[in-house]
């Protein structure tokens, strides 16, 4: 796309609002920014006002109004890349570069930003530079890289170790990233012949392939488990002529990957499960919305659907059969975690800002464009076509009575073997620190930010939807960590930072919390503060979607599991402290006068 | 024609129209759910979360959550109304609200909800955020301190081809209301009167109008907001 002006892109998605934006992420690629002439060409090419492409475009992390440089470095800022050394990687990025994150070098060459989770953790401290990922750096591959960086190197010169394992190192993909695929269950091991399941679906009525779902009691595998089969079927049910298939590949909670891995080395699988689902439901069109931090996999993506189409496994006529007609387009977000929820992400897919809708109503009544639509996640879509393969029975055989089936496992921070583990449902979390070698435990993080933090009295719980559900990731912290300041508080800046902003709720209690915390934190906490937070945290109950249902969730679950970690800090026998610090108010004029702040 | 249903709030049993919204069915049974960010006839956007109420026990928002047969809803509780209260105490402590000089006392929502809640002093710190008065527009003046996001001006006001002219920016707890660039001309007398109107709060003033009509005779001076619907008297004494 090199060299394409406004006019030609808009062109390429035919004027097309609701295409928005792959229009602005074509721009930004193209010229590094989206300037104000630009979005007023932008605007005039779409019949809409500047005001409607300025709120599309100021709701994601990587759309940007000023350059980012010829090279944009974002580090990841998760608790994990801060865990395995992110702070010394930034300085050594500020050293060699020169400026500071936030901020572009004058000459316009290199601009250095933060990032929520880059869907990196098993190999931390990662950046992604000009859509390429770089994982494990140290200070050493820091300067280097800066190095290249001023003399101009093309990006993808600019590895120093071999590329990754698997398809990682297949031409298109071309990174350096690994899979650390530990553990292989049914989902990840390779047994289905492309197009085979297509071949035994047709056989069956739309209605027969629900039943075998619905008969294997699967569960969404993006953590908020609503029964597949069902969803399957409402959405077939569903008045509507067109309907449409999301995967959705936003892998957003920090402490996820193995979406990624299965994207790198299932792709057919995935593709052949959406198609199956388009089967099931009567829907013609499939979109995988997959987040922009795994732009890398983009050409190796587009090429498995060109190919698969080719061969007659998408596109019309599928498996030589009449009427059957299925295709796969590619649509990216731009950095905002809430669009993983699935109504934020068909707004986002419209070319709207990422704010999830009200429900009812659902999207299997009326999601995409207002059709019926299906949102899956990647590994659903994948299981669903081995429970085809090998039927419902033999699915239920695998995991608990409420649990059926293997859930694959994002695993990360303190342990030998961080990775991609498929287990079967029902391990306990004791399970799971003998198979990652993890010591001297202090505490699992199980579900990401938004799910709960365990203590060790409670690692004979176990995963399943009847106790621990989990959309799979588990981040294990050892007894070196502060869970308080490294962990608890980086969640609620997490949520603070990917909230949408539309609920009260969710805008505003967070910072409030925050700023509660942090008091705590600075030794001007009293008990009342440690209640309040768990009163408050109620209130965020009443917020549209899970993002602000769970924001406070790294505070109340840490106060309920960790709370000798709160009252450690109470230095004061106060009932009531204002959390004031006079010396602190007036330490910035103190050293501009030379003078020691001690009032 | 449509179908009527039966419906429970807070125990009473009423009657209501198949699929229309539950404050609506609420407001034709004199039971008054407080919104805010809701304006009847449009599409609603469940933004302030003041109407919350527990449907079969879970928490929704009476603006956007159709009626259904049989249904029952939780509205009056102390839980529920403590958990109002706790919002409009959100929307105080966010921005810069300076009641007794704003121009829209007396007729803005947040403050008739607060009265009528006995909001004294929130419990959450003030943010005392920095913010803009934006008076770059020929026919009116955007106060972002008393902003509280509700989206009523971008629902509602459009230019005449239909675009939007208000729109949100940035997210989360930065998110901000921007006026479109090229709508100054576009802003009509009427059009400016519209917008004050729609919003809620002191945040859209139109230019040289703020007082045209005294304090002491506006809507909520002269009676407390809901008691319209609930067809009370004007004594009754705010909840609790
Ligand atoms: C804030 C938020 C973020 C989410 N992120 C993801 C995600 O990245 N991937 C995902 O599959 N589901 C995510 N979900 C859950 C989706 O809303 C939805 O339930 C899921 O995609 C449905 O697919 P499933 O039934 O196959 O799990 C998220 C939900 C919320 C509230
Ligand atoms: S809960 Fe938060 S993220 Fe979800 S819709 Fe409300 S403001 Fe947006
Ligand atoms: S300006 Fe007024 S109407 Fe618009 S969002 Fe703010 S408070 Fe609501």
């Amino acid at each position: 796309m090199m060299g394409a002006t406004v006019d030609t892109i808009l062109s390429k998605y035919r004027h097309d609002s609701t295409r928005l934006m792959d229009i602005l992420i074509d721009v930004q690629d193209e010229k590094s920014c989206i300037s104000d002439d630009t979005v007023k060409e932008i605007a005039k090419g779409l019949k809409i006002s500047m005001a409607d492409v300025e709120q599309t475009l100021s709701f994601y992390h990587f759309f940007s109004k000023t350059p980012t440089g010829k090279y944009t470095v974002y580090l990841n800022d998760s608790v994990v890349a801060f865990m395995m050394g992110r702070e010394k990687i930034a300085k050594a990025f500020e050293e060699a570069v020169g400026c500071k994150f936030g901020e572009v070098t004058a000459d316009g060459l290199i601009g250095l930003f933060n990032t929520s989770c880059i869907g990196m953790n098993d190999q931390e401290p990662a950046a992604i530079i000009n859509n390429r990922v770089f994982t494990r750096l140290t200070p050493f591959r820091v300067k280097e890289l800066v190095k290249d960086m001023k003399a101009g190197k093309d990006i993808d010169e600019m590895y120093s170790a071999k590329t990754g394992d698997g398809n990682n190192s297949h031409e298109l993909v071309h990174s350096v990233v690994n899979n650390h695929i530990r553990k292989e269950g049914p989902i990840l091991k390779t047994d289905v012949r492309q197009g085979e399941i297509i071949e035994k679906i047709t056989k069956m009525t739309p209605e027969e392939v629900i039943k075998e779902i619905k008969d294997s009691n699967i569960r969404g595998r993006g953590g908020a488990g609503f029964p597949t089969g069902l969803k399957w079927e409402f959405c077939r049910r569903a008045p509507g002529k067109q309907k449409y298939i999301f995967c959705n590949a936003d892998e957003g909670e920090p402490g996820t990957f193995k979406d990624r891995v299965i994207l790198t080395e299932k792709a057919k699988l995935l593709f052949e499960g959406m198609t199956m689902a388009g089967y099931a439901v009567g829907a013609t069109q499939g979109i995988l919305y997959l987040r922009y931090e795994y732009k890398y996999l983009q050409k190796y993506l587009e090429d498995v659907i060109e190919k698969a189409e080719k061969a007659g496994w998408l596109g019309k006529n599928i498996g030589g059969r009449k009427n059957f007609e299925f295709y796969i387009r590619i649509q990216f977000g731009a950095g905002a975690y809430v669009c993983g929820e699935e109504s934020a992400l068909i707004e986002s897919a419209e070319g709207k800002r990422g704010e999830p809708r009200d429900r009812p109503p659902f999207p299997v009544e009326k999601g995409y464009l207002e059709c019926p639509t299906v949102v899956n996640n990647v590994e659903t879509l994948c299981a669903a076509v081995k429970i085809m393969k090998y039927g419902s029975e033999w699915y239920k055989s695998l995991g608990t009575a409420e649990s059926t089936g293997t859930k694959v496992l994002s695993i990360s921070g303190d342990c030998f073997h961080p990775g991609v583990y498929e287990i079967e449902w029902g391990f306990t979390i004791n399970n799971i620190l003998d198979m990652v070698a993890g010591f001297n435990v202090q505490a699992v993080q199980v579900g990401g930010p938004s799910g709960a933090l365990i203590a060790p009295n409670e690692f004979d719980r176990i995963l399943g939807y009847e106790d621990l559900a989990t959309g799979g990731s588990l981040i294990i912290f050892n007894e070196s960590r502060n869970i308080l300041k490294d962990v608890v508080l980086n969640f609620t800046e997490f949520f603070i930072e990917e909230s949408c902003g539309s609920c009260s709720t969710c805008r505003i209690l967070p910072v409030v919390m925050k700023d509660k915390l942090v008091k705590i934190l600075n030794g001007l906490g009293v008990t009342r503060d440690i209640d309040d937070l768990l009163e408050w945290g109620k209130i965020l109950k009443a917020s549209r979607c899970g993002l602000g249902q769970t924001a406070a969730n790294p505070i109340t679950s840490s106060i309920n599991n960790f709370r000798h970690l709160y009252t450690s800090l109470l230095k004061t026998k106060k009932d009531y402290e204002t959390g004031f610090d006079l010396n602190l108010a007036v330490q910035e004029a103190c050293e501009a006068t030379n003078r020691i702040a001690n009032v | 024609m449509y179908q009527t249903i039966k419906i429970i709030i807070d125990g009473k049993e009423c009657i209501a129209k198949k699929g229309q919204y539950i404050v609506e069915a609420a407001k034709e049974n004199n039971i008054y759910i407080p919104t805010l960010c809701n304006i009847e006839g449009v599409k609603p956007k469940g933004a302030c979360r003041i109407c919350t109420v527990k449907v079969n026990g879970r928490l929704m928002t009476a603006c956007t959550t159709p009626v259904a047969e049989g249904m029952s809803i939780e509205s009056e509780s102390a839980e529920l109304t403590d958990l109002r209260r706790s919002i409009i105490e959100l929307l105080f402590v966010e921005g810069n609200h300076f009641c007794p000089a704003c121009e829209k006392s007396g007729e803005c929502i947040l403050q008739a909800l607060a009265y009528r809640y006995s909001v004294m002093a929130p419990r959450f710190p003030f943010m005392f955020p920095i913010r803009e008065l934006d008076a770059s527009n020929p026919k009116i003046i955007k106060d972002h301190n008393r902003c509280v996001l509700c989206k009523r001006c971008i629902r509602v006001i459009k230019d005449d081809e239909g675009k939007n002219i208000f729109a949100f920016k940035k997210r989360g707890h930065k998110v901000e209301i921007i006026v479109d660039p090229e709508s100054a001309d576009k802003f009509t007398d009427e059009l400016a009167e519209k917008a004050m109107e729609i919003c809620p709060v002191g945040a859209i003033l139109v230019k040289g109008k703020g007082f045209k009509k005294p304090i002491g005779q506006r809507k909520y001076d002269l009676m407390p907001i809901g008691s319209d619907i609930e067809k009370v008297s004007k004594s009754k004494k705010a909840v609790l």
